[in-house]
Protein backbone atom coordinates (compact mmCIF):
# COMPACT_ATOMS: atom_id res chain seq x y z
CA UNK A 1 0.00 0.00 0.00
CA UNK A 2 1.55 3.20 -1.01
CA UNK A 3 1.50 6.75 1.28
CA UNK A 4 -1.89 8.44 2.08
CA UNK A 5 -2.61 11.52 0.35
CA UNK A 6 -1.69 14.32 3.24
CA UNK A 7 -3.73 17.49 3.29
CA UNK A 8 -2.58 21.06 2.66
CA UNK A 9 -3.51 24.55 2.86
CA UNK A 10 -6.75 24.40 0.76
CA UNK A 11 -9.48 26.24 1.63
CA UNK A 12 -12.07 23.25 2.87
CA UNK A 13 -15.28 23.58 0.37
CA UNK A 14 -16.34 19.55 1.06
CA UNK A 15 -17.12 17.54 3.98
CA UNK A 16 -16.21 14.31 5.08
CA UNK A 17 -15.89 11.90 8.19
CA UNK A 18 -11.88 11.70 9.06
CA UNK A 19 -10.93 8.58 9.84
CA UNK A 20 -7.40 7.57 11.34
CA UNK A 21 -5.32 6.79 8.53
CA UNK A 22 -6.22 11.14 7.66
CA UNK A 23 -8.45 10.03 5.08
CA UNK A 24 -11.70 11.24 4.48
CA UNK A 25 -14.62 9.47 3.69
CA UNK A 26 -17.65 11.44 1.71
CA UNK A 27 -20.02 8.72 2.94
CA UNK A 28 -20.19 6.82 6.13
CA UNK A 29 -21.06 3.58 5.15
CA UNK A 30 -21.44 -0.01 6.87
CA UNK A 31 -19.94 -3.25 5.42
CA UNK A 32 -21.61 -6.78 5.66
CA UNK A 33 -18.54 -8.69 3.96
CA UNK A 34 -18.47 -12.40 2.85
CA UNK A 35 -15.47 -13.98 3.30
CA UNK A 36 -16.09 -17.26 0.72
CA UNK A 37 -19.64 -17.86 -1.41
CA UNK A 38 -20.84 -20.17 0.96
CA UNK A 39 -21.30 -17.26 3.53
CA UNK A 40 -23.12 -14.86 0.74
CA UNK A 41 -26.80 -16.30 1.03
CA UNK A 42 -26.62 -15.36 5.10
CA UNK A 43 -24.79 -12.17 4.66
CA UNK A 44 -27.55 -10.71 1.84
CA UNK A 45 -30.39 -11.52 3.90
CA UNK A 46 -28.35 -9.20 6.51
CA UNK A 47 -28.27 -6.46 4.04
CA UNK A 48 -31.32 -7.04 2.81
CA UNK A 49 -33.45 -6.46 6.42
CA UNK A 50 -32.13 -3.20 6.37
CA UNK A 51 -32.71 -1.99 3.06
CA UNK A 52 -30.48 1.52 3.54
CA UNK A 53 -28.28 2.92 1.05
CA UNK A 54 -25.76 3.05 3.44
CA UNK A 55 -25.48 -0.86 4.30
CA UNK A 56 -23.46 -2.29 1.56
CA UNK A 57 -22.92 -5.99 1.06
CA UNK A 58 -19.46 -7.39 -0.59
CA UNK A 59 -17.12 -10.50 -0.36
CA UNK A 60 -14.75 -12.81 -1.89
CA UNK A 61 -16.09 -16.03 -3.36
CA UNK A 62 -13.31 -18.19 -3.54
CA UNK A 63 -12.24 -20.60 -1.08
CA UNK A 64 -8.82 -20.46 -2.16
CA UNK A 65 -6.18 -18.68 -0.68
CA UNK A 66 -5.15 -15.88 -3.17
CA UNK A 67 -3.31 -12.50 -1.60
CA UNK A 68 -4.47 -9.75 -4.31
CA UNK A 69 -8.05 -11.17 -2.60
CA UNK A 70 -7.12 -10.55 0.99
CA UNK A 71 -5.05 -7.47 0.09
CA UNK A 72 -8.47 -6.22 -1.76
CA UNK A 73 -10.78 -7.04 0.66
CA UNK A 74 -8.63 -5.27 3.62
CA UNK A 75 -7.87 -2.01 1.48
CA UNK A 76 -11.75 -2.02 0.61
CA UNK A 77 -12.65 -3.07 4.41
CA UNK A 78 -10.50 -0.03 5.55
CA UNK A 79 -11.55 2.64 2.53
CA UNK A 80 -12.56 6.17 3.59
CA UNK A 81 -16.04 5.88 2.92
CA UNK A 82 -16.37 2.65 5.57
CA UNK A 83 -17.12 3.40 8.66
CA UNK A 84 -18.11 0.00 9.96
CA UNK A 85 -17.42 -3.92 8.70
CA UNK A 86 -19.19 -6.87 9.95
CA UNK A 87 -17.33 -9.90 8.55
CA UNK A 88 -19.17 -13.04 8.00
CA UNK A 89 -17.25 -16.28 7.56
CA UNK A 90 -18.34 -19.78 6.60
CA UNK A 91 -15.81 -21.45 9.33
CA UNK A 92 -13.80 -23.56 6.93
CA UNK A 93 -12.68 -21.40 4.19
CA UNK A 94 -9.13 -19.87 3.78
CA UNK A 95 -9.66 -16.06 4.11
CA UNK A 96 -7.84 -15.21 7.03
CA UNK A 97 -10.94 -13.53 8.68
CA UNK A 98 -8.50 -13.09 11.85
CA UNK A 99 -6.14 -10.97 10.01
CA UNK A 100 -8.95 -9.11 8.31
CA UNK A 101 -10.68 -8.69 11.50
CA UNK A 102 -7.33 -7.09 13.24
CA UNK A 103 -6.46 -4.75 10.45
CA UNK A 104 -10.02 -2.98 10.22
CA UNK A 105 -10.30 -2.75 14.41
CA UNK A 106 -5.99 -0.94 14.24
CA UNK A 107 -8.18 0.99 11.43
CA UNK A 108 -10.24 2.71 14.41
CA UNK A 109 -13.05 1.57 12.75
CA UNK A 110 -15.67 -0.54 14.67
CA UNK A 111 -15.71 -4.09 13.47
CA UNK A 112 -17.40 -7.75 14.01
CA UNK A 113 -16.82 -10.90 12.73
CA UNK A 114 -19.50 -14.07 12.78
CA UNK A 115 -18.79 -17.65 11.66
CA UNK A 116 -21.30 -19.54 10.51
CA UNK A 117 -20.49 -22.82 11.66
CA UNK A 118 -19.93 -21.85 15.39
CA UNK A 119 -23.21 -19.41 15.42
CA UNK A 120 -26.24 -22.17 14.77
CA UNK A 121 -26.26 -21.96 11.07
CA UNK A 122 -28.47 -19.81 9.02
CA UNK A 123 -31.45 -18.42 10.27
CA UNK A 124 -29.40 -17.75 13.92
CA UNK A 125 -26.43 -16.39 12.03
CA UNK A 126 -28.78 -13.74 10.34
CA UNK A 127 -30.80 -12.75 13.00
CA UNK A 128 -27.25 -12.03 15.13
CA UNK A 129 -25.53 -10.26 12.19
CA UNK A 130 -28.90 -8.08 11.89
CA UNK A 131 -28.02 -7.09 16.00
CA UNK A 132 -24.83 -6.35 14.89
CA UNK A 133 -25.33 -4.59 12.30
CA UNK A 134 -27.67 -1.98 14.14
CA UNK A 135 -24.67 -1.95 16.90
CA UNK A 136 -22.45 -0.87 14.40
CA UNK A 137 -24.94 1.78 13.30
CA UNK A 138 -24.76 3.25 16.60
CA UNK A 139 -21.23 3.75 17.01
CA UNK A 140 -20.96 5.01 13.71
CA UNK A 141 -23.48 7.28 14.50
CA UNK A 142 -21.21 9.52 16.77
CA UNK A 143 -19.27 10.74 13.96
CA UNK A 144 -19.76 13.90 12.41
CA UNK A 145 -18.11 15.34 9.16
CA UNK A 146 -15.01 17.99 9.43
CA UNK A 147 -14.33 19.93 6.31
CA UNK A 148 -12.63 18.41 3.86
CA UNK A 149 -10.74 20.15 0.53
CA UNK A 150 -10.86 19.10 -2.85
CA UNK A 151 -6.89 17.99 -2.34
CA UNK A 152 -8.56 15.36 -0.53
CA UNK A 153 -10.62 13.63 -2.92
CA UNK A 154 -10.27 11.03 -5.15
CA UNK A 155 -11.74 10.33 -8.35
CA UNK A 156 -11.78 7.29 -10.75
CA UNK A 157 -13.48 7.48 -14.25
CA UNK A 158 -14.23 3.99 -16.58
CA UNK A 159 -16.14 3.58 -19.65
CA UNK A 160 -18.66 0.68 -20.26
CA UNK A 161 -21.09 -0.22 -22.46
CA UNK A 162 -18.67 2.22 -25.02
CA UNK A 163 -20.04 2.75 -28.42
CA UNK A 164 -19.01 5.76 -31.40
CA UNK A 165 -20.40 7.86 -29.57
CA UNK A 166 -18.00 7.80 -26.16
CA UNK A 167 -14.91 9.06 -27.55
CA UNK A 168 -16.36 11.98 -29.27
CA UNK A 169 -18.68 13.37 -25.86
CA UNK A 170 -18.50 11.92 -22.47
CA UNK A 171 -15.32 10.88 -23.05
CA UNK A 172 -13.53 14.20 -23.18
CA UNK A 173 -16.00 15.91 -21.31
CA UNK A 174 -14.92 13.72 -18.38
CA UNK A 175 -11.79 14.93 -19.91
CA UNK A 176 -12.02 18.45 -19.29
CA UNK A 177 -13.41 17.56 -15.91
CA UNK A 178 -10.19 15.71 -14.91
CA UNK A 179 -8.30 18.53 -15.92
CA UNK A 180 -10.29 21.06 -13.63
CA UNK A 181 -9.83 18.05 -10.60
CA UNK A 182 -6.35 18.27 -11.26
CA UNK A 183 -5.64 21.82 -11.50
CA UNK A 184 -7.26 22.14 -7.82
CA UNK A 185 -5.21 19.61 -6.77
CA UNK A 186 -7.39 16.30 -6.56
CA UNK A 187 -6.17 12.86 -7.25
CA UNK A 188 -7.84 11.33 -10.26
CA UNK A 189 -7.54 8.00 -11.65
CA UNK A 190 -8.11 6.26 -15.16
CA UNK A 191 -7.59 2.32 -15.89
CA UNK A 192 -8.18 -0.86 -17.93
CA UNK A 193 -5.00 -0.78 -19.73
CA UNK A 194 -6.33 -3.60 -22.19
CA UNK A 195 -8.71 -0.65 -23.37
CA UNK A 196 -5.83 1.90 -24.18
CA UNK A 197 -4.12 -0.47 -26.03
CA UNK A 198 -2.88 1.84 -28.94
CA UNK A 199 -2.22 4.28 -27.00
CA UNK A 200 0.87 3.81 -25.18
CA UNK A 201 2.91 5.90 -27.12
CA UNK A 202 1.01 9.15 -26.66
CA UNK A 203 0.59 8.27 -23.06
CA UNK A 204 4.38 7.76 -23.03
CA UNK A 205 4.71 10.81 -23.80
CA UNK A 206 2.25 12.93 -21.13
CA UNK A 207 4.53 10.33 -18.61
CA UNK A 208 6.23 13.02 -15.50
CA UNK A 209 9.66 11.18 -16.44
CA UNK A 210 11.34 8.92 -19.14
CA UNK A 211 11.14 6.45 -16.79
CA UNK A 212 7.40 6.56 -15.74
CA UNK A 213 6.71 6.52 -19.65
CA UNK A 214 8.92 3.04 -19.88
CA UNK A 215 6.28 1.86 -17.48
CA UNK A 216 3.40 3.17 -19.37
CA UNK A 217 4.44 1.34 -22.53
CA UNK A 218 6.03 -1.97 -20.70
CA UNK A 219 2.06 -2.28 -18.73
CA UNK A 220 0.42 -1.49 -22.41
CA UNK A 221 2.60 -4.54 -23.94
CA UNK A 222 1.62 -6.72 -20.66
CA UNK A 223 -1.92 -6.43 -21.50
CA UNK A 224 -1.82 -6.81 -25.22
CA UNK A 225 0.20 -10.16 -24.45
CA UNK A 226 -2.43 -11.22 -21.76
CA UNK A 227 -5.57 -10.46 -23.85
CA UNK A 228 -3.83 -12.14 -26.92
CA UNK A 229 -3.52 -15.36 -24.24
CA UNK A 230 -7.32 -14.99 -23.38
CA UNK A 231 -7.90 -15.34 -27.04
CA UNK A 232 -10.27 -11.87 -27.20
CA UNK A 233 -9.69 -8.00 -26.60
CA UNK A 234 -11.43 -5.83 -24.44
CA UNK A 235 -14.22 -5.38 -26.85
CA UNK A 236 -17.83 -6.59 -26.59
CA UNK A 237 -20.71 -6.89 -29.38
CA UNK A 238 -22.68 -3.78 -28.36
CA UNK A 239 -19.22 -1.85 -29.11
CA UNK A 240 -19.65 -2.95 -32.44
CA UNK A 241 -23.34 -2.30 -32.76
CA UNK A 242 -22.65 0.90 -31.47
CA UNK A 243 -19.88 2.06 -34.63
CA UNK A 244 -16.82 0.91 -33.19
CA UNK A 245 -14.68 -1.65 -35.04
CA UNK A 246 -11.89 -2.14 -33.71
CA UNK A 247 -10.22 -2.05 -30.44
CA UNK A 248 -7.69 0.65 -30.83
CA UNK A 249 -10.67 2.70 -32.14
CA UNK A 250 -12.41 1.69 -28.68
CA UNK A 251 -8.69 3.03 -27.24
CA UNK A 252 -8.54 6.01 -28.61
CA UNK A 253 -12.02 7.37 -27.52
CA UNK A 254 -11.68 5.54 -24.03
CA UNK A 255 -8.25 7.17 -23.68
CA UNK A 256 -9.54 10.80 -23.75
CA UNK A 257 -11.23 10.26 -20.59
CA UNK A 258 -8.02 10.90 -19.16
CA UNK A 259 -8.10 14.49 -20.57
CA UNK A 260 -4.88 16.40 -21.04
CA UNK A 261 -2.92 16.85 -17.46
CA UNK A 262 0.56 15.01 -17.11
CA UNK A 263 0.85 11.75 -16.08
CA UNK A 264 1.99 11.99 -12.76
CA UNK A 265 2.28 7.67 -12.02
CA UNK A 266 1.34 4.06 -12.42
CA UNK A 267 -0.74 2.37 -9.62
CA UNK A 268 -1.77 -1.17 -9.37
CA UNK A 269 -4.87 -2.08 -7.41
CA UNK A 270 -4.62 -1.44 -3.80
CA UNK A 271 -2.24 1.81 -4.57
CA UNK A 272 -3.35 4.59 -3.49
CA UNK A 273 -2.38 8.35 -4.90
CA UNK A 274 0.78 10.10 -2.95
CA UNK A 275 -0.74 13.25 -4.09
CA UNK A 276 -2.58 15.28 -6.04
CA UNK A 277 -2.21 14.57 -10.00
CA UNK A 278 -3.49 12.16 -12.58
CA UNK A 279 -2.52 8.63 -12.61
CA UNK A 280 -3.22 5.07 -14.74
CA UNK A 281 -4.46 2.04 -13.05
CA UNK A 282 -2.39 -0.98 -14.23
CA UNK A 283 -5.16 -3.47 -13.62
CA UNK A 284 -4.04 -6.33 -15.94
CA UNK A 285 -2.26 -9.07 -13.68
CA UNK A 286 1.31 -9.59 -13.50
CA UNK A 287 2.78 -12.97 -15.12
CA UNK A 288 1.63 -15.90 -16.78
CA UNK A 289 -1.99 -15.76 -17.17
CA UNK A 290 -3.91 -17.79 -14.84
CA UNK A 291 -7.62 -16.91 -13.67
CA UNK A 292 -8.82 -15.82 -16.62
CA UNK A 293 -10.18 -12.33 -17.78
CA UNK A 294 -8.30 -9.71 -16.02
CA UNK A 295 -11.60 -8.02 -15.42
CA UNK A 296 -15.10 -9.86 -16.15
CA UNK A 297 -16.74 -7.03 -15.97
CA UNK A 298 -17.16 -3.17 -15.39
CA UNK A 299 -17.64 -3.78 -11.34
CA UNK A 300 -14.12 -5.60 -11.00
CA UNK A 301 -12.43 -2.42 -12.53
CA UNK A 302 -14.64 0.08 -10.52
CA UNK A 303 -13.93 -2.40 -7.14
CA UNK A 304 -10.33 -1.91 -8.18
CA UNK A 305 -10.23 1.73 -8.16
CA UNK A 306 -11.83 1.76 -5.08
CA UNK A 307 -9.46 -0.01 -3.20
CA UNK A 308 -7.01 2.50 -4.81
CA UNK A 309 -9.09 5.26 -2.98
CA UNK A 310 -11.45 6.48 -4.96
CA UNK A 311 -14.11 7.97 -3.44
CA UNK A 312 -16.31 8.42 -6.65
CA UNK A 313 -16.24 6.87 -9.75
CA UNK A 314 -17.16 8.74 -13.42
CA UNK A 315 -18.86 6.13 -15.38
CA UNK A 316 -19.44 7.17 -19.22
CA UNK A 317 -21.94 4.83 -21.08
CA UNK A 318 -22.42 4.76 -25.04
CA UNK A 319 -25.19 1.88 -25.14
CA UNK A 320 -26.18 2.48 -21.36
CA UNK A 321 -25.03 0.86 -18.69
CA UNK A 322 -27.06 1.01 -15.68
CA UNK A 323 -24.70 -0.07 -12.77
CA UNK A 324 -23.46 1.69 -9.47
CA UNK A 325 -21.13 0.11 -7.08
CA UNK A 326 -20.91 -0.95 -3.24
CA UNK A 327 -18.51 1.59 -1.21
CA UNK A 328 -18.64 4.55 -3.58
CA UNK A 329 -20.74 6.34 -5.61
CA UNK A 330 -21.30 6.06 -9.53
CA UNK A 331 -22.16 9.47 -11.50
CA UNK A 332 -23.21 8.13 -15.02
CA UNK A 333 -22.66 10.40 -17.98
CA UNK A 334 -24.38 9.26 -20.95
CA UNK A 335 -22.74 9.56 -24.31
CA UNK A 336 -25.37 9.03 -26.95
CA UNK A 337 -28.61 10.77 -27.34
CA UNK A 338 -30.71 8.27 -28.61
CA UNK A 339 -29.35 5.99 -25.36
CA UNK A 340 -30.17 9.10 -22.92
CA UNK A 341 -34.25 9.09 -24.20
CA UNK A 342 -34.44 5.46 -23.40
CA UNK A 343 -32.54 5.63 -20.18
CA UNK A 344 -32.57 8.95 -18.92
CA UNK A 345 -33.75 7.62 -15.54
CA UNK A 346 -30.08 5.94 -14.84
CA UNK A 347 -28.58 9.16 -16.58
CA UNK A 348 -26.86 11.79 -14.21
CA UNK A 349 -25.01 13.83 -17.46
CA UNK A 350 -26.48 14.02 -20.74
CA UNK A 351 -23.18 14.32 -22.65
CA UNK A 352 -24.78 13.20 -26.01
CA UNK A 353 -25.91 17.01 -25.95
CA UNK A 354 -22.79 18.02 -27.42
CA UNK A 355 -24.07 15.65 -30.49
CA UNK A 356 -27.13 17.24 -31.12
CA UNK A 357 -25.47 21.17 -30.79
CA UNK A 358 -27.30 21.94 -28.01
CA UNK A 359 -23.67 21.98 -25.30
CA UNK A 360 -20.33 22.15 -25.93
CA UNK A 361 -17.70 20.24 -24.16
CA UNK A 362 -16.72 22.84 -21.52
CA UNK A 363 -20.05 23.17 -20.71
CA UNK A 364 -20.53 19.54 -20.11
CA UNK A 365 -17.52 19.20 -18.49
CA UNK A 366 -18.36 21.89 -16.44
CA UNK A 367 -21.79 20.27 -15.35
CA UNK A 368 -19.75 17.03 -14.47
CA UNK A 369 -17.44 18.68 -12.46
CA UNK A 370 -20.46 19.97 -10.60
CA UNK A 371 -21.93 16.97 -10.23
CA UNK A 372 -18.57 15.55 -8.58
CA UNK A 373 -19.04 18.30 -6.33
CA UNK A 374 -22.88 17.65 -5.31
CA UNK A 375 -22.09 14.13 -4.83
CA UNK A 376 -19.14 14.80 -2.56
CA UNK A 377 -21.15 16.56 -0.35
CA UNK A 378 -23.53 13.84 -0.20
CA UNK A 379 -26.51 14.23 -2.42
CA UNK A 380 -26.81 10.97 -3.97
CA UNK A 381 -25.87 10.00 -7.76
CA UNK A 382 -28.82 7.95 -9.57
CA UNK A 383 -27.52 4.59 -9.66
CA UNK A 384 -26.74 5.42 -5.38
CA UNK A 385 -30.40 6.28 -5.03
CA UNK A 386 -31.58 3.22 -7.51
CA UNK A 387 -29.67 0.76 -4.81
CA UNK A 388 -27.27 -0.38 -7.28
CA UNK A 389 -24.45 -1.41 -5.20
CA UNK A 390 -22.79 -4.04 -7.76
CA UNK A 391 -19.55 -5.73 -6.53
CA UNK A 392 -16.79 -8.18 -8.37
CA UNK A 393 -13.76 -9.15 -6.87
CA UNK A 394 -11.88 -12.24 -8.30
CA UNK A 395 -9.09 -13.93 -8.26
CA UNK A 396 -5.93 -11.94 -9.39
CA UNK A 397 -1.73 -11.88 -8.98
CA UNK A 398 0.34 -8.78 -8.87
CA UNK A 399 4.20 -8.05 -8.33
CA UNK A 400 4.44 -4.64 -6.61
CA UNK A 401 4.53 -1.47 -8.58
CA UNK A 402 8.48 -0.73 -9.87
CA UNK A 403 10.41 1.84 -9.40
CA UNK A 404 10.08 4.91 -11.67
CA UNK A 405 6.09 4.28 -11.52
CA UNK A 406 5.52 7.23 -8.95
CA UNK A 407 8.16 9.70 -9.07
CA UNK A 408 5.51 12.27 -7.83
CA UNK A 409 7.10 10.75 -4.29
CA UNK A 410 10.30 11.99 -4.65
CA UNK A 411 9.25 16.10 -4.93
CA UNK B 1 -33.09 16.07 -44.33
CA UNK B 2 -31.96 16.56 -47.95
CA UNK B 3 -30.64 20.30 -47.46
CA UNK B 4 -27.43 21.05 -47.12
CA UNK B 5 -26.89 22.17 -43.80
CA UNK B 6 -28.94 19.16 -42.16
CA UNK B 7 -26.64 17.10 -44.01
CA UNK B 8 -23.46 18.54 -42.88
CA UNK B 9 -24.48 18.31 -39.26
CA UNK B 10 -25.56 14.87 -39.62
CA UNK B 11 -21.47 13.69 -40.58
CA UNK B 12 -18.66 15.21 -38.12
CA UNK B 13 -14.52 15.26 -39.05
CA UNK B 14 -13.00 14.57 -35.68
CA UNK B 15 -9.54 15.47 -36.94
CA UNK B 16 -8.42 16.93 -40.35
CA UNK B 17 -6.12 13.85 -41.59
CA UNK B 18 -9.05 11.47 -40.86
CA UNK B 19 -10.14 9.76 -43.70
CA UNK B 20 -13.75 8.22 -42.30
CA UNK B 21 -16.72 10.73 -40.86
CA UNK B 22 -19.05 9.91 -37.89
CA UNK B 23 -22.85 10.23 -37.67
CA UNK B 24 -24.23 12.33 -35.23
CA UNK B 25 -27.27 11.02 -35.95
CA UNK B 26 -28.92 7.71 -37.21
CA UNK B 27 -29.38 8.30 -41.20
CA UNK B 28 -31.04 6.69 -43.68
CA UNK B 29 -29.88 5.45 -46.65
CA UNK B 30 -30.65 8.00 -49.73
CA UNK B 31 -29.88 10.70 -47.17
CA UNK B 32 -28.18 13.10 -49.25
CA UNK B 33 -24.65 14.86 -47.79
CA UNK B 34 -21.65 16.92 -48.80
CA UNK B 35 -18.30 15.58 -48.43
CA UNK B 36 -15.99 18.29 -49.24
CA UNK B 37 -17.48 19.45 -52.58
CA UNK B 38 -19.10 16.24 -53.23
CA UNK B 39 -22.77 15.48 -53.40
CA UNK B 40 -23.49 12.29 -52.03
CA UNK B 41 -26.28 9.88 -51.46
CA UNK B 42 -25.63 7.19 -48.33
CA UNK B 43 -25.94 3.85 -50.40
CA UNK B 44 -26.63 2.22 -46.90
CA UNK B 45 -28.34 3.27 -43.69
CA UNK B 46 -25.60 4.61 -40.58
CA UNK B 47 -26.29 4.78 -37.23
CA UNK B 48 -25.38 7.07 -34.52
CA UNK B 49 -21.38 6.73 -34.17
CA UNK B 50 -21.06 4.98 -37.02
CA UNK B 51 -18.39 5.90 -39.69
CA UNK B 52 -18.70 6.80 -43.46
CA UNK B 53 -15.32 6.80 -45.97
CA UNK B 54 -14.53 10.28 -46.49
CA UNK B 55 -13.25 9.45 -49.82
CA UNK B 56 -11.89 6.36 -52.58
CA UNK B 57 -9.68 4.06 -50.35
CA UNK B 58 -8.00 1.04 -51.22
CA UNK B 59 -7.75 -2.14 -49.65
CA UNK B 60 -4.75 -2.40 -46.74
CA UNK B 61 -5.25 1.57 -46.43
CA UNK B 62 -4.87 2.41 -42.78
CA UNK B 63 -8.05 4.06 -41.12
CA UNK B 64 -7.48 7.36 -39.53
CA UNK B 65 -10.38 8.95 -36.79
CA UNK B 66 -9.22 11.10 -34.02
CA UNK B 67 -5.97 11.38 -36.31
CA UNK B 68 -4.84 7.90 -34.76
CA UNK B 69 -4.80 5.00 -36.92
CA UNK B 70 -7.27 2.54 -35.96
CA UNK B 71 -7.25 -0.25 -38.04
CA UNK B 72 -6.93 -1.23 -41.82
CA UNK B 73 -9.20 -1.99 -44.72
CA UNK B 74 -10.18 -5.90 -45.62
CA UNK B 75 -11.29 -4.26 -49.14
CA UNK B 76 -11.50 -1.22 -51.11
CA UNK B 77 -14.56 1.27 -50.04
CA UNK B 78 -16.24 4.28 -52.38
CA UNK B 79 -16.47 7.66 -50.78
CA UNK B 80 -19.98 7.23 -48.64
CA UNK B 81 -19.48 4.03 -47.81
CA UNK B 82 -20.09 2.71 -44.37
CA UNK B 83 -16.29 1.77 -42.91
CA UNK B 84 -17.13 -1.35 -40.25
CA UNK B 85 -16.80 -4.70 -39.41
CA UNK B 86 -17.37 -5.84 -42.70
CA UNK B 87 -14.17 -4.26 -44.75
CA UNK B 88 -12.25 -3.59 -41.95
CA UNK B 89 -9.90 -4.70 -39.24
CA UNK B 90 -7.67 -4.42 -35.97
CA UNK B 91 -4.31 -3.98 -36.42
CA UNK B 92 -3.63 -5.65 -32.77
CA UNK B 93 -6.78 -7.86 -31.50
CA UNK B 94 -9.26 -9.17 -33.71
CA UNK B 95 -12.86 -7.82 -32.52
CA UNK B 96 -15.46 -10.18 -31.43
CA UNK B 97 -19.31 -10.24 -32.10
CA UNK B 98 -22.35 -12.14 -31.55
CA UNK B 99 -23.88 -11.90 -34.88
CA UNK B 100 -22.46 -12.31 -38.38
CA UNK B 101 -20.13 -9.55 -38.97
CA UNK B 102 -21.21 -8.63 -42.77
CA UNK B 103 -24.87 -7.63 -41.96
CA UNK B 104 -25.70 -4.34 -40.56
CA UNK B 105 -27.25 -5.16 -37.11
CA UNK B 106 -30.85 -5.03 -37.04
CA UNK B 107 -31.29 -1.55 -35.35
CA UNK B 108 -29.23 -0.50 -38.56
CA UNK B 109 -31.41 -1.91 -41.16
CA UNK B 110 -34.28 0.65 -41.43
CA UNK B 111 -33.75 3.42 -39.22
CA UNK B 112 -36.76 5.59 -38.35
CA UNK B 113 -36.81 9.25 -39.68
Amino acid sequence: MSAIPQATAQPPSLRGYLREDGRKGIRNVVLVAYLVECAHHVSRKIVQHFDDLDVHLIGFPGCFPNDYASDMMNALCTHPNVGGVLLVSLGCESMDRDELREQIAASGRPVDLLVIQENGGTASTVARGIQSVGALREQMAQQVPVPMAMNELVVGTICGGSDGTSGITANPAVGRCFDRLVAEGAACMFEETGELIGCENIMAERAATPELGQQIQDSVAKAERYYRTMGFGSFAPGNADGGLTTLEEKSMGAYSKSGASPISGLLKPGDCPPAGGLYLLDVVPDGEPRFGFPNIADNAEIVEMIASGCHLTLFTTGRGSVVGSAISPVIKICANPETYEKLYGDMDVNAGRILNGDASLDEVGEEIYRQVRAVALGERSLSEQLGHQEFILTYKSFEPIGPGCLPVRRV
Amino acid sequence: MNDKAAAKEALILLHPSDNVLVATRTLRAGTRVVVGERPLELPQPLGVGHKMARWDMAQGEKVFKYGAPIGSLLAPVAAGAWVHMHNMTSDYLASHTRRREDRPPPSLQEPKP
